[in-house]
């Protein structure tokens, strides 16, 4: 009590009951990065089943289950979590605050995760087995044919999503009401901005994700009639209900990794971010559209063809703004001086990978199209472009770019270069082939295919185990540098970065910005 | 405790180690295992079979709770101790303001499912309009009308007659809660319901200018008729179920028009509930501990927008379930 | 479009059929498909085109936008000692690349909308057939004024053993059905889509036709075939643990060979009738009933009777007790189980057998038979 500079308490305790953003955002990382191994565990059964025509290793229903977890781990638990503690993390450094503005919440909103993922994971071991209905549980498969476990994944859903908005109150209270004297709304590094974005996102679109569950529970348990036509409902209100939350989800997967490539492409290109105001249009932008385009996952169901032209035009639309910041990001490496350390690389990658996904995003926009697409693998390898090579790659990158100065260590440059290089072939090899087979007609969510698939899907699952075994490379050189890295205590670790976090020692103090920092009111954003 | 000494801005106070979160969690996860347990101890189960399920979700409700409680009074005696800085106050508002926007999102899907039911698929089962030409063929007989008092499986003839398998089966009720079923304009309890919760946010803001004004006693009066309200209206809603339950047949399994009419009405009572229960608290933070200040009293402000925000929701309701 | 824009499109294109087709063939000895095919429609032709248009347009921006992005990287690189500039705003930049990419994308837009307006044109179609998604199977029924319907089962043919992989897998491994449903080649042909249990999608790429199968709704979709062929395709929407064990076939014949086929079926579906009026001998329910046991019950209920997915049959309190009851377990399913119900699946025949053969097999001996009437009768209620 009282003292003034005190560094963290020793032993489990700083962790479990802990208030600092430090603290909590490094729990956040590890977390993700667990639940990125388990769901890229599942995708390697995924892949090693799909090896070959015939069914070798896992039955049917397993497989479903398999699919169904990937997803949802990947998405709830490896993604959002990770983003979430790279804003733990930074958000408080680059604004100036001492800390996230709610600590205790903010410490709650992590602890729910890892006993709620438990027993999402515990699902597979009940009667029945986990939920197999996808990782978009449409109903009646994940209500009146669903085994029992899915009440469980329900109050799962129910308690990730009051996390998730907790985090995301945390984080518009921080940014709203956190900055140091100075930082302006517009002066704020974009990876602020995208994530007080995100997280207006949050808020807005996961209390519905939970009335869809809640209705499937009340379908399940007390006899509703939500998803039955029998009872004057309709299965098509769960996918209604689920895709308004579910497409800005996806935008929320992708916004705080735009915001990570616009911090780190300036600092390699040595030259500010092209285009400030217009990369916050865009992101608004984005974020408006996402909410008015969500039954473009649902050309098939049997919409009018008013609702069919209506979300395919706004879809078409959400091109407009990302094309925007694209385009920046492009004209803010012209004419710059560019060198190509890891995090760079990673950018690049996101940069053209998800270029090629967000295309392939808008062909599955024109509808008469998507007719063909849909629900075939060519929508697998769309959303794998977008995600893994751009949430993952993103993420990749922002840890190599500021791992330095959180632990004041420098990571192996070669192994860096050399995880990229592995992960952008592997990563092409496993979900290239996948536009094609798409084309040719396999649908997803199946264990076993017809013979004029098999060589592009055993292309595919070796593609996987390469882009699998590379993140070992990652992990290893993580830890490897935690614990016997170059040291550094340099406060600017690149030579080109700008922001307020790259004025503070390196590594990092326990706390930061205990007092304010002066914001020079010329100095641009960075 | 981390303070800031910087005299140019005020000190945000950022606590210190706190057992809270974790014993939140404990309580949350236990309660919820409880709760899934439960229900599917009541649909899947065997009745013979003792299960600890209720213990578990009592236990873990129970912790949660008493942890809440411990939360709030920690939070509450930081404040009194005038550890808050006005920029710590701000992140409150800002906190709770949110937190009702994303309440407000969670009922949004609600309303948003009865309008798809009532404009859309109600229409199509009865084979009207481009999206149900041809729905004739499954649900022969069936016509649509709001409220609706026969199900498409009663149209065809129970759940044997229908053509498409096991969804359940679904008794359709007699007569609907809405205004023109009602026999009389006075026994109509949704209209008493909206006079009692509309006057309650009008004596909530009394109690607020009470509490303005420094005058203590009348807040605390008008702050007690707002909780009293708060409870008669959640009496007239038992009674509302019960005789829907009872006398009108209108149950859960009486199709769309009881799965929506009880889930919005139902987390909205649950919803006063809760807003009840946080002005009560209010009240007895005034009454017993004298706490509250005319220019502190954020505890009760944000109950009373909680309040209010109950409020809006239910003229909705009043509007969309029960008149139109 | 006009003819530069052709010989652009080509032009952009060319590189990334190329490389398809490189990849396709390093792969395997023979090409496999890597693109959408144009199928046996005019419309699965103009989907066609419209996804060669966007794949074209969008390979177009690909190029320009990579081509800059690795004009910098090659040239603008701090190893080469450049300097960097520091310009970082031009609204008038900013303007162009929102204006262009959404003039591009009306340009889409324009043949998408036709194309849309196409398919959702359903007038004037001259048969319709009412297919039901069931877990997992397709049920086909030509919906005859007369109500003459003529309806079948159409279920998976590949044997386990091949899925398995004790034998080797066959050509059209997984993609073929024990009885393929027929239409007449150059007829528009309404599809009326649903489902029984949960969502399914009647998806055929060479028909340009996916459509969901919403239990308790009917979906519209239309093709007309302009060659004759066999068509395959699969369930599109996951439905459960057979989802990737339901095929399509569909056997596109001349007119007068379709009213062959339907002549004969026509025919099959009066016997049926005629049988419904029969009475049977326990014998004859019997090796029937043992019939239609292995084809619908013995994947859940065992071999024996001894249970499985389902409850045993042998000794259960069901089938060896009450009459009606076993009926309605039959007819109706138990709702919220796997356990279906069979009323519509199986004609009164079966279901009369089964329930007989159920009664009196696995040390079941009830001794009571079960007539189709009384099928009927049960139906009717
Ligand atoms: C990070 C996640 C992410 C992102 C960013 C996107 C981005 C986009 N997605 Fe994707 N999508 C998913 C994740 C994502 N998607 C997932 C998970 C699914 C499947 C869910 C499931 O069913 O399981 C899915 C499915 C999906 C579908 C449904 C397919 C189907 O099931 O049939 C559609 C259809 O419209 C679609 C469209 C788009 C579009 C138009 C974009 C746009 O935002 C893309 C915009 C970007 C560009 C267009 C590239 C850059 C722009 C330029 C260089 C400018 C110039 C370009 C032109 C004018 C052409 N997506
Ligand atoms: C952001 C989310 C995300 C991410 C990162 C991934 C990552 C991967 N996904 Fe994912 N995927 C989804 C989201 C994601 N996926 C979603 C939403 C679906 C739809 C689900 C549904 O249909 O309901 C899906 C579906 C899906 C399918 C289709 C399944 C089907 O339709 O049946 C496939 C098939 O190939 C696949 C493969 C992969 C692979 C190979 C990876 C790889 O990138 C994973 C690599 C990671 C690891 C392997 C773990 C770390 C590695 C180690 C610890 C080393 C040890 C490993 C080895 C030595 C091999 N995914
Ligand atoms: C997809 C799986 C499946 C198939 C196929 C199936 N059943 Fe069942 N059956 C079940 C399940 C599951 C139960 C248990 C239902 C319950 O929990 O009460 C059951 C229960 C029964 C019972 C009641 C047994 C008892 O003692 O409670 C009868 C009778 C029955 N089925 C008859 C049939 C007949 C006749 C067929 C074929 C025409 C058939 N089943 C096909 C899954 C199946
Ligand atoms: Cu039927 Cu998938
Ligand atoms: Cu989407």
């Amino acid at each position: 009590m009282g003292d003034h500079h005190h560094g963290p308490a020793k032993g489990l305790s700083r962790w479990l009951f802990t208030t600092n953003h430090k603290d909590i955002g490094t729990m956040y990382l590890w977390f993700s990065f667990a639940m990125f191994i388990l769901g890229g565990f599942f995708a390697m059964i995924i892949r090693a089943e799909l090896f070959q025509p015939g069914l070798q290793l896992v039955d049917p229903a397993f497989f479903n289950q398999m699919t169904t977890l990937h997803g949802l781990i990947m998405v709830f638990g490896a993604i959002m979590p990770s983003f979430v503690g790279l804003a733990n993390w930074m958000i408080p450094m680059m604004i100036g605050a001492p800390d996230m503005a709610l600590p205790r919440m903010n410490n709650w909103s992590f602890w729910i995760l890892p006993p709620t993922f438990l027993l999402l994971a515990s699902t597979l071991f009940m009667e029945g087995g986990a939920p197999a209905a996808g990782w978009t549980f449409y109903a009646p498969l994940s209500t009146t044919y669903a085994p029992p476990s899915v009440t469980y994944f329900i109050f799962c859903i129910h308690v990730l999503g009051l996390s998730s908005i907790m985090g995301s109150i945390n984080i518009i209270a921080t940014v709203m009401n956190m900055r140091a004297p100075g930082m302006t709304y517009m002066k704020m590094p974009l990876f602020v901005w995208t994530w007080l974005i995100t997280a207006f996102l949050l808020v807005a679109v996961m209390p519905v994700l939970a009335g869809a569950v809640t209705m499937m529970l009340m379908d399940v348990h007390f006899g509703t009639s939500f998803f039955s036509a029998a009872g004057g409902g309709d299965p098509v209100l769960f996918q209604h209900v689920f895709w308004f939350f579910g497409h800005p989800e996806v935008y929320i997967i992708i916004l705080p990794a735009f915001g990570v490539v616009s911090q780190i492409i300036p600092a390699f290109s040595r030259k500010p971010l092209f285009g400030y105001d217009s990369m916050v249009y865009a992101t608004a932008s984005i974020a408006f559209l996402s909410f008015i385009v969500w039954a473009h996952h649902m050309y098939t169901v049997g919409m009018p063809v008013a609702g069919e032209l209506f979300f395919m035009y706004a879809t078409m639309l959400i091109a407009v703004p990302t094309g925007v910041k694209v385009f920046n990001w492009i004209t803010t490496m012209w004419r710059g001086a560019l060198s190509f350390e890891t995090p760079m690389l990673f950018c690049i990658g996101f940069l053209v990978l998800f270029t090629i996904g967000g295309f392939t995003g808008l062909m599955l926009s024109i509808a008469p199209a998507d007719f063909q697409y849909h629900d075939s693998y060519f929508v697998v390898a769309h959303f794998h472009y977008v995600m893994v090579a751009g949430a993952v790659f993103s993420m990749s990158a922002a840890v190599y770019y500021w791992l330095p100065k959180w632990c004041g260590r420098m990571y192996n440059e070669t192994m860096g270069k050399t995880h990229f290089w592995i992960s952008f072939i592997g990563f092409n090899l496993t979900f290239f082939p996948q536009h094609f087979v798409g084309l040719a007609g396999m649908p997803r969510r199946i264990p076993d295919y017809a013979l004029q698939f098999a060589d592009f899907n055993m292309m595919s699952s070796i593609g996987a185990f390469i882009y699998g075994a590379s993140q070992i490379l990652f992990l290893y050189n993580v830890i490897a540098t935690i614990v016997a890295g170059k040291p550094t205590s340099e406060e600017k670790v690149w030579d080109g970065a700008e922001g307020l976090e790259w004025t503070i020692p390196t590594p990092a103090p326990y706390h930061t910005f205990e007092t304010p920092p002066k914001i020079d009111p010329a100095h641009a954003h960075s | 405790m981390t303070s800031q000494t910087s005299t140019e801005y005020a000190k945000y106070y950022v606590p210190e180690k706190s057992k809270l979160a974790v014993c939140a969690t404990i309580g949350l996860v236990l309660s919820i295992f409880g709760a899934a347990s439960i229900m599917n101890d009541m649909t899947f189960g065997d009745p013979g079979q003792e299960t600890s399920s209720w213990t578990i979700f009592l236990l873990g409700l129970f912790f949660f709770i008493a942890t809440l409680f411990n939360w709030f009074r920690i939070t509450i005696k930081e404040n009194i101790a005038g550890m808050n800085s006005a920029q710590l106050k701000k992140s409150y508002v800002l906190g709770m303001f949110w937190f009702i926007f994303s309440e407000v999102m969670f009922f949004f899907a609600f309303f948003g499912a009865l309008f798809y039911v009532r404009v859309l698929v109600g229409p199509w089962l009865a084979g009207e309009g481009e999206g149900g030409r041809m729905n004739g063929l499954l649900w022969e007989g069936f016509s649509f009308s709001w409220p609706l008092m026969q199900t498409p499986q009663e149209a065809v003839g129970g759940a044997g007659a229908q053509l498409i398998a096991n969804n359940g089966s679904f008794t359709s009720a007699n007569t609907s809660l809405s205004f023109n079923d009602a026999h009389a304009w006075w026994a109509w309890l949704p209209l008493w319901n909206t006079l009692v919760l509309l006057s309650s946010s009008f004596t909530c803001h009394l109690a607020h200018m009470g509490i303005l004004n420094g005058n203590r006693s009348k807040f605390n009066f008008w702050l007690a008729v707002t909780v009293l309200l708060g409870m008669i209206f959640l009496g007239l809603q038992y009674m509302e179920y019960h005789e829907a339950y009872v006398e009108y047949g209108l149950t859960l399994n009486a199709g769309i028009y009881g799965s929506t009419f009880f889930m919005l009405t139902g987390f909205h009572g649950f919803h006063v509930f809760m807003g009840m229960t946080m002005l009560l608290i209010q009240l007895l933070r005034s009454v017993v501990g004298k706490q509250f200040t005319a220019d502190d009293h954020f505890g009760f402000e944000a109950s009373s927008w909680y309040w209010h925000f109950v409020d809006v929701v239910w003229v909705f309701l009043f509007l969309f379930v029960y008149i139109l | 479009m006009c003819f530069e824009a052709k010989r652009l499109l080509k032009l952009a294109l060319g590189p990334v059929l190329m490389l398809m087709s490189v990849v396709a063939l390093a792969s395997g000895g023979e090409a496999s498909q890597v693109n959408m095919s144009p199928g046996a429609t005019q419309v699965g032709e103009r989907i066609y085109d419209l996804h060669m248009i966007i794949l074209g347009i969008c390979t177009i921006i690909g190029v320009l936008v990579f081509g800059v992005m690795f004009y910098s990287i090659i040239y603008h690189r701090k190893s080469k000692g450049f300097k960097p500039a520091h310009f970082h705003e031009s609204t008038k930049v900013e303007i162009a690349w929102t204006v262009v990419p959404f003039l591009i994308l009306i340009g889409m837009a324009v043949p998408a909308t036709s194309t849309l307006l196409e398919i959702y044109d359903f007038e004037d179609a001259e048969m319709d057939i009412l297919i039901t998604g069931y877990q997992w199977k397709w049920k086909y029924e030509y919906i005859n004024e007369n109500g003459e319907n003529v309806s079948f089962f159409s279920n998976l043919r590949t044997p386990q053993s091949e899925i398995y992989n004790s034998q080797p897998k066959g050509e059209h491994y997984l993609l073929e059905v024990d009885e393929p449903v027929v239409i007449p080649v150059d007829t528009k042909v309404r599809f009326l889509v649903t489902a029984n249990d949960v969502i399914h999608s009647w998806w055929v790429p060479e028909l340009a036709v996916k459509k969901d199968a919403i239990p308790g709704f009917i979906n519209e979709a239309w093709t007309r075939a302009s060659e004759e062929g066999i068509f395959r395709g699969q369930c599109a929407e996951l439905c459960g643990k057979d989802h990737g064990f339901m095929p399509i076939v569909v056997n596109v014949v001349s007119k007068a060979e379709y009213n062959d086929w339907l002549a004969v079926k026509q025919a099959e579906a009066a016997e049926i009738k005629e049988l419904m009026a029969q009475t049977f001998t326990m014998d004859e329910l019997m090796e029937r009933g043992e019939a239609v046991y292995a084809r619908a019950c013995l994947a859940c209920h065992g071999a024996n009777g001894e249970g499985g997915v389902g409850k045993a049959i042998a000794g259960s309190p069901i089938a060896t007790g009450d009459l009606g009851t076993h009926l309605d377990v039959g007819i109706n399913g138990v709702p919220g189980t796997a356990m279906q119900a069979f009323g519509g699946q199986l004609n009164d025949v079966e279901m009369a057998a089964v329930i007989t053969y159920q009664r009196n097999a696995f040390g079941n001996n009830m001794g009571d038979t079960v007539q189709p009437i009384d099928v009927y009768n049960y139906k009717k209620g």
